[in-house]
Order: C-alpha cells, then sequence, then structure tokens
C-alpha cells in the first residue's frame, strides 16, 4: 500500500426526498484498475456516480482525492480534478461530425475562430493511440453505429485528460461486436494508468474487464470482490442479497451455461 | 472519398468537376453519388439549385425578357430586403425555433426610422441607428420570454406579430404613408449603383481570388498537421467553378447599370454570418443547440443566452430588412411588413435548404431561396399573370422544399441516423 487511492469515498449519504438513495456507502478506486460498480435496480449506482462527478452532491460524508479531503459540489469541481464522466444517454450531437462532438464546448480556435485543422488533427490522434476505427472523422455522428458514438462519447471524455473515468452502463444496448470495442477501450484506459469506476448490469462485462467488484445494494455497500477469485454465484448473491432464491438459481443456470 | 473534408458542406460543386475520365463514366459517377446522398438524406443545396434553374428556363422560355440584364438587375436588387430577414431566420431555424414577427419587426423599423428622420427631423445616420436597434432590442424581449420564461417561440413571436403590427400603426399615426427623401442615405441603399465597370469585375476576381487563397492556406495547413486535405485539382475546380458564376454575374449587371450597392452590402452579410456560424464557437454552439440541447447544456453552455442572441440578431436582420424593403419603395406605410413577406422570408429559409427541425442549414440557403421565390415572382409579374398565380406557385415550391426536408430527415433515421 504505498500510493493513496486515487479516490476514496468515506460514509456517503444522499437522499432525494423521502428516498434515501446512499447510506454510508465506502469505495476506492486505484490507478489504473477497474472497479466495477454492480447492483440491482434502484440500488443507487447511477445516484452514486451523480455524487462522484458532482451532478449531485453528496449530503454527507468525505471524498478524498489523491489522499487529500476535497469538496465536489459542481460538476466542474469534479472535471477540474480530472473526473470526467460519461453517461448512459451518451449526449451527443447528431447533427454535428466526430470532431465538432469531442470538443463541444472546448473548441479550440485561434482569434475567435475555428482552428478545424488542429481540432481534427488531436482528435485523430487520438483515435489512433485509443487504436479505435472510425469510417471519417467529419461524418455527423447521427451516421455512426452505437458501439461507435459510445467510443465518441468516452474519447470526448479523455480530452481533458482525465485521472479517473465513470463509465455509466457503457454496453447496454450494444451488440456482441460493438460491445468488445468498448471493453477494448475500457482495458485501454487501465493501461493508460487511468481509474475507471464502470457501471454495468452485465456480469460477463465486469467479469471481463474489471479488477474489482462493488456492489451496492438499497444504497449500501454490500461487498467488495477480487474479480479474479471470486464466482459469479458470490456477486449475484451480493446483489439480490440471498443466496437461495429465484433469481439466484435462474442466474446461476444461465451463467454455467454460458461458460 | 472515404473521409469527406468538410462537415455537412455539400455544393453541387461536390460532384460536377470529377476531372479527368470519359464523359459518361463521369455522368454516372455523379449521378451515382447524387443518388446515394439522396437516400442517406444530404442533399444540401442541390434540390434548390436544380429548382432556380427550371423556374429560370421556364419564365425564359415564356418570356425572353426575363433573363434581360435589366431584369436581372433588378432581381439583384429586389431580393435583398427579404433575404436579409431570411437571414436572421435561418438562425432562428438552426435552433429549431421560429421567428413569426420579423415581418412586422421590419415594418415597424421603416416607420421608426421615417417618423425619427422625416418627421421629427432627426440625423439620418442616428434615424438608421435606432431603427435597427429597436430591432435588436425587440429581438431580446422575444428571446428573453421564450429561453428565460419558457414560452414557446411560436407563441411569443405570433404575440410580436400582433403587437410590433399595432406599434407600428400607432407610431405612423394618421398620416398614414411617409415619403422618404429621394437623396438620403436609405434612398441610396437601394439606388445606387457602381456604374464603372471595374465594381462589378473587381469584386468577383476579388471573391474569387479570396476564395482560392482561403482554400489552398487551408490544405496546406492540412497538409503540414497531416491531416486529410483536399487537392490541388479540387481547388482549382471549384475556383474555376465560382469564377464562372461570378464573372457571369458582373457580366450581366454590366449590361444593365453596374453592381448595385444593395447586392455588395447583401453579399458582405452573407459571407460574413456565414464565417460566425461555420468559423466561431458561437456559430458552433446554435449548431449544437439546434442537434441537442440536452448534450449543449451539459458541456457547460449558457443555453438562455445562446438563445436570446438568436432572437436578437434574427430581430435585427429583420429591421435591417425593413429598411430596404422601405428604400425600394422610397415610404414607409401601414402596409410596411406586411403582405406575404413574412411567409417569404421563411419560405426563402427553407426553400434554400435549411432544415425546420434545426441543426442544418447556412445563410446561403437565404440566398438560394429568395432567389426562387423573388424570380417567380418577377417572372409571373412580367407576364401579367394575377399575384394569385404568382402564390400558388410559391406555395407548390414551398411544399417541394418542406417535402425534401422531411424525407431527407426520414432517409436519415432509416440510416440510423438522428
Amino acid at each position: 500500500m504505498s500510493a493513496p487511492p486515487l479516490l476514496a469515498l468515506h460514509g456517503i449519504f444522499k437522499r432525494f426526498g423521502a428516498v434515501q438513495a446512499l447510506q454510508d456507502v465506502e469505495l476506492e478506486i486505484r490507478a489504473g484498475q477497474v472497479v466495477a460498480l454492480v447492483g440491482d435496480n434502484g440500488a443507487g449506482k447511477s445516484t452514486l456516480v451523480k455524487v462522484i462527478a458532482g451532478v449531485a452532491p453528496a449530503d454527507a460524508g468525505m471524498i478524498e482525492w489523491d489522499g487529500r479531503p476535497v469538496h465536489i459540489t459542481r460538476p466542474h469541481d469534479a472535471r477540474n480534478m480530472g473526473i470526467a464522466a460519461v453517461y448512459q444517454d451518451l449526449a451527443l450531437c447528431d447533427n454535428l461530425d466526430v470532431v465538432g462532438n469531442l470538443f463541444l464546448g472546448r473548441e479550440i480556435h485561434r482569434a475567435g475562430v475555428l482552428d478545424e485543422v488542429e481540432m481534427e488533427r488531436v482528435t485523430l490522434e487520438l483515435l489512433d493511440t485509443l487504436a479505435i476505427r472510425m469510417p471519417g472523422v467529419r461524418r455527423p455522428v447521427a451516421s455512426l453505429s452505437g458501439g461507435q458514438r459510445q467510443t465518441v462519447a468516452i474519447s470526448r471524455s479523455l480530452l481533458g485528460a482525465p485521472r479517473l473515468v465513470l463509465l455509466d452502463e457503457p454496453t447496454a444496448s450494444l451488440g456482441i461486436e460493438q460491445t468488445s470495442q468498448v471493453l477494448d477501450m475500457v482495458d485501454q484506459l487501465r493501461e493508460r494508468g487511468l481509474g475507471v469506476l464502470l457501471v454495468s448490469h452485465n456480469m460477463g462485462d465486469v467479469k471481463a474487464v474489471a479488477d474489482w467488484v462493488a456492489v451496492l445494494r438499497l444504497g449500501r455497500n454490500n461487498g467488495f470482490f477480487d474479480v479474479t477469485s471470486t464466482s459469479h454465484e458470490q456477486i449475484i448473491s451480493s446483489i439480490t442479497g440471498a443466496t437461495d432464491n429465484a433469481v439466484t438459481r435462474r442466474q446461476t443456470h444461465g451463467w454455467e451455461l454460458e461458460l | 472519398m472515404s473521409r469527406t473534408w468538410t462537415p455537412g458542406k455539400h455544393k453541387p460543386a461536390d460532384t460536377a468537376p470529377r476531372p479527368p475520365g470519359r464523359f459518361g463514366h463521369r455522368v454516372r459517377g455523379a449521378a451515382a453519388s447524387l443518388g446515394r446522398r439522396f437516400r442517406s438524406g444530404e442533399l444540401g443545396s442541390v434540390p434548390v439549385v436544380l429548382g432556380l434553374l427550371i423556374v429560370w428556363i421556364i419564365f425564359e422560355a415564356l418570356n425572353a425578357d426575363f433573363l434581360s440584364p435589366r431584369n436581372l438587375s433588378n432581381l439583384s436588387v429586389d431580393i435583398v430586403g427579404t433575404g436579409l430577414i431570411s437571414i436572421g431566420i435561418v438562425f432562428v431555424l438552426l435552433l429549431g425555433e421560429i421567428d413569426l414577427s420579423v415581418g412586422s419587426v421590419s415594418g415597424l423599423a421603416a416607420a421608426a426610422f421615417a417618423v425619427l428622420n422625416v418627421n421629427r427631423g432627426m440625423a439620418e445616420g442616428l434615424a438608421v441607428l435606432l431603427a435597427v436597434l429597436a430591432g435588436t432590442a425587440i429581438g431580446a424581449v422575444q428571446g428573453f420570454f421564450f429561453a428565460k420564461v419558457g414560452v414557446p417561440s411560436f407563441v411569443v413571436t405570433l404575440a410580436g406579430l400582433l403587437g410590433w403590427n399595432g406599434l407600428m400603426l400607432y407610431i405612423l399615426g394618421t398620416s398614414g404613408t411617409i415619403n422618404l427623401s429621394d437623396k438620403g442615405l436609405v434612398a441610396m441603399l437601394t439606388g445606387h449603383y457602381f456604374t464603372h465597370v471595374a465594381a462589378a469585375y473587381g469584386l468577383a476576381a476579388l471573391g474569387t481570388a479570396g476564395y482560392f487563397l482561403a482554400s489552398y492556406h487551408d490544405a496546406r495547413r492540412r497538409q503540414a498537421a497531416g491531416v486529410p486535405y483536399r487537392p490541388m485539382r479540387g481547388i482549382v475546380w471549384r475556383t474555376a467553378l465560382l469564377a464562372a458564376i461570378a464573372l457571369a454575374v458582373a457580366w450581366v449587371l454590366n449590361q444593365f447599370e453596374g453592381l448595385p450597392l444593395a447586392l455588395l452590402i447583401f453579399l458582405v452579410f452573407l459571407v460574413g454570418l456565414d464565417c460566425v456560424l461555420r468559423r466561431t464557437p458561437y456559430g458552433r454552439m446554435i449548431f449544437a443547440l439546434g442537434g441537442s440541447v440536452e448534450a449543449a447544456r451539459r458541456t457547460g453552455l449558457n443555453v438562455a443566452l445562446v438563445r436570446i442572441s438568436v432572437f436578437m440578431i434574427s430581430g435585427t436582420m429583420a429591421a435591417i430588412g425593413g429598411l430596404f424593403l422601405a428604400s425600394r419603395v422610397s415610404s414607409a406605410s401601414q402596409t410596411s411588413g406586411s403582405g406575404n413577406l413574412l411567409m417569404d422570408a421563411i419560405a426563402a429559409a427553407v426553400i434554400g435548404g435549411t432544415s425546420m427541425f434545426g441543426g442544418r442549414g447556412r445563410t446561403w440557403s437565404a440566398l438560394l431561396g429568395v432567389l426562387v421565390i423573388q424570380s417567380i415572382a418577377s417572372g409571373v409579374a412580367l407576364m401579367g399573370i394575377q399575384t394569385a398565380v404568382q402564390f400558388m406557385i410559391t406555395g407548390g415550391v414551398l411544399l417541394v422544399a418542406v417535402v425534401i426536408d422531411s424525407l431527407s430527415r426520414r432517409a436519415q433515421k432509416a440510416h440510423g441516423r438522428v
């Protein structure tokens, strides 16, 4: 245990009206690690992402960044620290091309005139280092496939040279081929030494790329596992909160078929 | 062409000059490329240019005076008032909104200028400035109600359509029609011609040279940066096409009275605002808002501010256009800014290829669209047919334009776009 974790959350509470969305949540993410955040619907996964990204600041609790306590009250705070979030709905402008979307809100300009050449150069360079193939960076993103759109959204988050990337269900609604594209990209992020928090419903994805799995259940921590040494059943039962019920039996059966 | 060179810019020049090769082969290639674009919904300004050619051919066949230098020169001045208003409409349409008040605002600006200058004896320059600023202020008010209060733009500007027309009638009072001075600044706007032949040719040469240098410089920078660039041959072909069009226009204008000041001003606005839209971060924000409000908001963009500013541009352009329209008839009257001006301005933008769904369009669509509309009006007037026929033809053309817009949007959806 040499360096302090990149991000550490202690005793996070978050309430929306009558709903206690998060209670006393702990989480640690280290640089060069992919931590999967799993849980049933309504377990508080997305809320936790929003807390870290500053979209919905925590009511109580301590956040440490590089071992120093910090306050994240606005999206701006998180961005300045080096946290980038990619949400499920991607938030791309379909009418703009890949370059336009990547630089949306932080265009490079010289004396008030957009520097398209420089933006295109940086885009091609970034896509190249990530080993992403695009049909053309001057195409409207509307013409891209779901997986390509996802990679555009993730690439966009990398432009600000973040140290931690939050991915909210990046593979939901993607096909097999496209999912593997996105997972390859997550691997790339880890190799670049970034911390990654991957929210996912898909155990297959979690097993494929994550180093650690953090389970949330009803807004509380319900386990933190090393992926390599933990069985599917163990994780599933933490998610559902029981080892023996209809859901686990079905799930277990399903996983065995897959294996 | 695996990599398109610039985003969403599809001029007919893209396909036409594809050197060299057998002619038939080239035509087939161009047709295939056009078909591909039609299916994927990226037609750009191809339909409107074709439409314009058809309109011109039909009217020239019916009346040989239609393409006479005199008629074309008058046409180039007639389009300016409505065209300037239409540029403002393009900005609003890019947001996916609408401004129905531009007709009334243009009339109000003309009336305000006439009352201040003629009735109150205010200096002409100051009166022009106040009239234009009135348009800007009106845009700010309407933009505020839309962006901050959340009233749909359709309703805010519908109220404006009625309200500002009422205000115009009020300030005109009992005088009804105010005649403008023949020698004044505003009269010059549409009355002045640079009669020396060098003016029109010089502008054509300057514009062509400017285009060539900008393209060449851009290609060199791209080459140096190692990103895809347009080959020299493509630049030369496009420049040659532009030069041919520009010189032809200059030649026709010089056959009559030379380069109209009004056309020069219109071109300055078209080029200047085109640069604002496509070359500045502000323009990028407008396109982003037209594409996805939520995506734009998440990047930290001040949505309300951009929306208000766009309505201010629309109001300003409406006021400036109103002054040109008043200049054309040398008066401001109770009918200023009424009639089908509003419809023409909106129709011009849509016919020119700006989408009503937001996020797609260029200032040049205002020029192309208003050319179609005024050509029809001019041709019908030349033949002495009733305006009833003109309305029906223009209505039909507008319907075709909107159908193309909707179909291309549907084609994009079918391609998994939008």
